[in-house]
């Protein structure tokens, strides 16, 4: 009676253990984890410039990455200009990523004839999981090259004269899907000055973020603060502005007291003040072309 | 009652081996997503699929992480991942079922075998039933399976804004590709 009654108890168990096993219905939580791969973020501004100024994006390699800067008069000039429609001034730049971290631009300005050149290096990329950073790192390094007819063509006039350069760290962070900070510590260095008190050096540092509003409107906001004495009559440029996407297009609308489209530009030479109504309406568009396949894309379809 | 003991102990491991030794997996199936309208080529690779099935029961599940999703193009991988399928919000895409005629594949016999799989795929916080003819070629011990099935992207409360409604197709074609090992 004892033998069978341990017989039964052995089969009762034994049932039930197979029952066990079999109910374990997760099946993938019976592969052992993986440790998180890294991450690295991505879109933490819909452009590579928050509005005016460097962002925190970069362009992918192999990415050419067309930009029209475009900007109308004054909104104070009143009917007679059409409330500034009847001005513009335009940027046309090419971009293009190198790697995914080096991407360089070439841009003419329509502003004093200017044309300007970058390089742009992600040295800390902001990323998730293993290994990962908190935030970016970008350096960016640019010259200015003047267009204009000398002022007095009869000195002695060098080439030297008509650079300027700027140097630019942008650290940020995309805090979440809809919200991104930076902070920009520039130095735009001017080969020439118009008069001896005016400084050769100009520091500042600038303050960029981008507010999502929807999937595809966002809200972007830019102001540089300058901390050495800006030349006379001269302003710190703020804008604020609409990012709107469309399939291949980011159309970048905005209000801004400055003129200028690149950093000499837009940090010496703003003179809009914003309490006066001195206002810029003005726009971006970007349109992007891939010239060059990713490899691991190509490597995939070979397989395909 | 120590022969019980051992027993059960016995029992509960023959259990476990054989329920693992009916498993198989990867980590590396590859999905195809493919929204090719007339005007545009959208397609994309998943190489990172991590699927697990039961060749007893017939159940599986197929696990995909949708940043894995790479396209030709980088703005419209950007788009994809930010406007399409959000990516951040809803990271993980799965499909978990069973296959309908298990009784149709001998796993221990090279061959090619065709069967029905119906399960419920979740993608973009939606979760709706899919049904589709899978091969299942096994071939010296490893298993490999194909499908390929396509959704209506509305149905996964993926939205295409009027502007590019032309550029995008409504229906995306899916295509799913694996090659498993045995679980040991």
């Amino acid at each position: 009676m004892i033998k069978k009654f341990r017989y039964l108890v052995t089969v009762i168990l034994l049932v039930a253990s197979v029952g066990v096993a079999n109910a374990q219905d997760d099946l993938l939580g019976s592969l052992p984890d993986e440790a998180p791969k890294k991450e690295f973020q991505k879109n933490a501004f819909k452009a590579t410039r928050v509005i005016t100024g460097q962002s925190i994006e970069h362009l992918s390699k192999g990415v050419l990455d067309f930009r029209i800067l475009h900007r109308f008069g004054r909104i104070n000039d009143g009917s007679y200009e059409a409330f500034g429609f009847d001005q513009a001034t335009i940027r046309l730049g090419l971009d293009y990523g190198i790697t995914d971290r080096l991407m360089f631009g070439i841009g003419r300005s329509s502003n004093k004839k200017e044309i300007d050149g970058f390089l742009k290096y992600r040295l800390i990329w902001q990323a998730k999981g293993k290994g990962g950073i908190p935030f970016s790192l970008i350096l960016v390094s640019g010259i200015v090259k003047d267009g204009l007819k000398w002022a007095d063509p009869n000195r002695d006039n060098y080439f030297s004269s008509r650079l300027s350069y700027y140097h630019q760290a942008i650290i940020g962070r995309k805090f979440s899907e809809s919200f991104s900070l930076q902070f920009m510590p520039t130095v735009v260095h001017r080969n020439l000055v118009k008069t001896e008190d005016e400084e050769h050096d100009m520091k500042s540092i600038g303050v960029g973020s981008r507010i999502k509003l929807t999937k595809r409107l966002a809200l972007t906001a830019e102001y540089y603060y300058s901390i050495d004495k800006l030349p006379e009559g001269k302003t710190d440029p703020l804008s604020i502005g609409f990012d709107i996407e469309t399939g291949g297009h980011v159309f970048q609308l905005h209000f801004t007291n400055a003129l200028g489209m690149n950093e000499r530009a837009f940090l010496m030479d703003t003179d809009g003040k914003w309490n006066k109504g001195d206002i810029h309406f003005g726009f971006n568009i970007s349109r992007v072309f891939t010239l060059s396949k990713p490899k691991s894309f190509r490597k995939n379809q070979q397989n395909n | 009652m120590k022969r019980i003991l051992i027993l059960l102990v016995l029992a509960i491991f023959v259990a476990a081996a054989a329920s693992a030794q009916d498993r198989y997996f990867t980590r590396n199936g590859k999905i195809y997503f493919d929204a090719t309208s007339s005007s545009e080529k959208i397609e994309s690779i998943n190489n990172q699929g991590t699927s697990v099935f039961d060749a007893k029961t017939g159940q599986f599940e197929f696990a995909v992480l949708m940043k894995g999703f790479e396209f030709e193009k980088a703005l419209m991988q950007d788009h994809f991942h930010e406007n399409y399928v959000e990516s951040e919000k809803y990271p993980k895409s799965v499909f978990k079922g069973t296959i309908v005629d298990l009784s149709k594949i001998d796993f221990t016999k090279d061959g090619v075998y065709t069967a029905n799989v119906k399960g419920n795929l979740s993608l973009h916080g939606v979760t709706k039933e899919v049904t589709t003819p899978a091969t299942f070629t096994i071939k010296g011990g490893k298993i490999s399976s194909k499908a390929a099935f396509k959704i209506v992207l509305a149905d996964f409360n993926v939205t295409i804004p009027s502007l590019v409604a032309d550029k995008v197709s409504k229906t995306a074609s899916i295509k799913v590709d694996a090659t498993y090992d045995k679980m040991k």
